[in-house]
């Protein structure tokens, strides 16, 4: 089924557009709006609509897409834990963490939970170093972590 | 010297900090409608006489950078804030933009002013969601007040600022890179030159600074340069004013704390950072961000020749002010002035390994020796904590890194090859252990 956006997303896209003096400036902002509309992935669809919107080849959006980690090529769970495990998160713990998340979700790092609830996957320093181990969760960050607070967040997820 | 101020962090404690009414009641956006009264070489002026060295980690000095943006141009020129803070062990900028975004609002007003532009992009790393909110509620605000727009503060001299998000590449932080990005690229750094002044954003002059430069600046205008830079006790070495400073890992109250340029490692790691967790012995420090050279807690300060350096001969590292210039002489290097403290506990080749997965994850792979360096050093880590390198492999270790530096098209090769360069020397013996006893009186451990 060929991608679109609703009329409210379509609008966002002209806000975008105008902030820029040229239309492939949009890629990046414009590949975030269409992979929020697209269940958090970007698919061959999302990849052609965007080339077509912004005028610019699909290979050109197709090079920018596998270029950052942040735009996910095959679908992932419905929600997405990032556990940061550099040296500041990593001298506070952030590998018992992330083997923490590990046993209670029931899956390595990069996989997705069985019923497609969660994606676990490692990031590196998430400028939160000060409030270390600590993950992201969709869009929102958790700092200081200990295990029981890891549970609670997870325990929610599963739930949901 | 350990000289606390609140210039930036001063809305830091309070919930609504964030928001116009609060920065307004200690007397925001008067700094911006001043500058934009004054002549564009007076504004620049003050920042020049402020010498705020560059707050992104290479420490240029910001007012001598505006200044190489052309005086009369055909083009559009562009201000770009780098908010990517994708250093290892860096975490100020964040403070700022979730706290106290109005600052670089108007920061970006009196930016744009001083070197010739109408338009300034703040580029955050997108996993920063809350300090997008914020830079957007901020901008909003302004803008509603009439404070952005065609005609600031009524004055004919239009400013727009936009938020533009990055998409998860640590590479993106390089400037060039960056600017790859905002025109909707490949994050992949750019030859140089041309450098951005000349050719930057679309083709056109622009300037990139740090977002913590960039929102101390009003503070510049509102007490003049002269006065902003004294606060600082390195004047004498061109590095002036009040930064913020981080400390992370092994201390006891890790946190972001804003003081005047002068401040000590000892001091921020032990009376603002509260000690060693544990009350342990420190065992190294990474001053500014994870591309810095370790430093280790009995190095001490030995620079002939410059009466500059007098009171700091002899003594210890700890106690040599952190500045550009100063940490330069030690063989080391300032950063992002956020350090990042390992206690006794620390096992060394476990925290090299650490940062050489970062590097090699992270490398864009344009160059051959810093996306095969990086490589061939995380996979000799690699055999190494498993206890099954050789010597000679530990001595290639040296040779890939050193192979890196200054062969590469940024300085991501040079940032990559420092850890390792410093941690095999100054942590010779632990490395050695590893080759002939697969690490067997190492901690073999991270966590204190
Ligand atoms: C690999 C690499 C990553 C960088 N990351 C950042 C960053 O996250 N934030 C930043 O402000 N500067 C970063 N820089 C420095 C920028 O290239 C640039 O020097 C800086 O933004 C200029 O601003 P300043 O002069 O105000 O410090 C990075 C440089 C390199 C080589
Ligand atoms: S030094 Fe590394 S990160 Fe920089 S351009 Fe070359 S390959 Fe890319
Ligand atoms: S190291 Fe984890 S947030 Fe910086």
């Amino acid at each position: 089924m060929a991608f679109s956006l609703s009329a409210e997303q379509e609008r966002e896209l002209g806000r975008i557009l105008s902030r820029y003096p040229n239309k492939m400036a949009a890629t990046i902002p414009v590949l975030h709006l269409c992979q929020a509309a697209n269940e958090n992935w970007v698919s061959d669809e999302v990849i052609q609509f965007v080339a077509d919107k912004l005028e610019v080849g699909s290979a050109h959006v197709k090079g920018v897409v596998t270029f950052y980690t942040l735009f996910n090529q095959s679908k992932p769970g419905k929600h997405q834990v990032w556990v940061c495990r550099t040296l500041s998160c990593a001298l506070r713990g952030a590998e018992g963490i992330l083997h923490h998340c590990e046993k209670r979700l029931k899956i390595h790092a990069g996989e997705t939970t069985a019923d497609g609830k969660v994606t676990l996957r490692t990031a590196e320093c998430l400028a939160s170093c000060g409030s270390a181990p600590m993950m992201q969760v969709d869009k929102t960050y958790h700092e200081n972590l200990t295990a029981e607070r890891v549970d609670e967040i997870l325990d929610r997820l599963i739930a949901d | 010297m350990l000289q606390k101020t609140t210039f930036l962090s001063h809305s830091y404690a309070k919930p609504d900090g964030h928001t116009l009414a609060a920065y307004e009641a200690s007397g925001g956006y008067t700094n911006a409608r001043k500058a934009l009264g004054m002549t564009r070489d007076a504004v620049v002026d003050e920042v020049k006489k402020a010498k705020i060295r560059g707050r992104g980690g290479a420490g240029f000095d910001c007012g001598t950078k505006w200044t190489f943006m052309p005086k009369e141009s055909k083009k559009p020129c562009y201000l770009v804030v780098n908010a990517d803070e994708g250093e290892p062990g860096t975490f100020k900028d964040r403070t700022i933009m979730e706290r106290n975004p109005h600052a670089v609002v108007e920061g970006c007003i009196i930016g744009c002013f001083g070197i010739g532009a109408h338009a300034a992009y703040i580029y955050v790393r997108d996993e920063l969601h809350l300090s997008k909110e914020r830079l957007w509620a901020a901008i909003e605000e302004a803008r509603a007040k009439g404070y952005l727009g065609p005609k600031p503060f009524g004055i004919d001299y239009p400013v727009e600022v936009y938020v533009q998000t990055g998409a998860g590449a640590y590479i993106c932080g390089e400037e060039t890179a960056l600017l790859n990005s905002l025109e909707g690229r490949r994050g992949e750094p750019r030859y140089k030159p041309p450098f951005p002044a000349q050719v930057g954003a679309f083709g056109c002059p622009t300037t990139v600074n740090n977002l913590e430069t960039i929102a101390v600046v009003p503070t510049v205008i509102g007490m003049g340069g002269d006065a902003f830079c004294r606060l600082s006790s390195l004047a004498l070495f061109n590095d002036g004013g009040a930064r913020l400073f981080g400390v992370s890992g092994h201390v006891k109250t890790p946190g972001v704390f804003e003081c005047a340029v002068g401040l000590t490692l000892r001091e921020l790691i032990y009376d603002l950072g509260g000690g060693i967790l544990g009350d342990k012995q420190l065992l190294a420090v990474i001053p500014g961000g994870s591309s810095c050279p370790v430093m280790l807690a009995d190095e001490i300060v030995n620079v002939p020749g410059d009466p500059r350096f007098e009171p700091y001969n002899g003594k210890s590292v700890l106690d040599l002010p952190l500045g550009v210039e100063t940490f330069r002489a030690v063989g080391g290097m300032l950063g992002t002035c956020c350090a990042i403290v390992l206690s006794e506990d620390a096992d060394p080749v476990l925290a090299l390994h650490n940062l050489m997965r970062f590097y090699r994850h992270e490398s864009c792979g344009q160059c051959t020796p810093c996306r095969e360096g990086c490589g061939w050093i995380e996979r000799i880590l690699d055999k190494l904590v498993e206890g099954h390198a050789t010597m000679d492999e530990l001595d290639q270790l040296h040779r890939i890194a050193s192979d890196i530096t200054g062969n590469t098209i940024c300085a991501f090769g040079d940032g990559a090859a420092q850890p390792v360069l410093s941690f095999v020397r100054k942590f010779r013996k632990q490395f050695e252990d590893y080759v002939l006893t697969g690490g067997k009186s190492q901690t073999k451990k991270l966590v204190a």
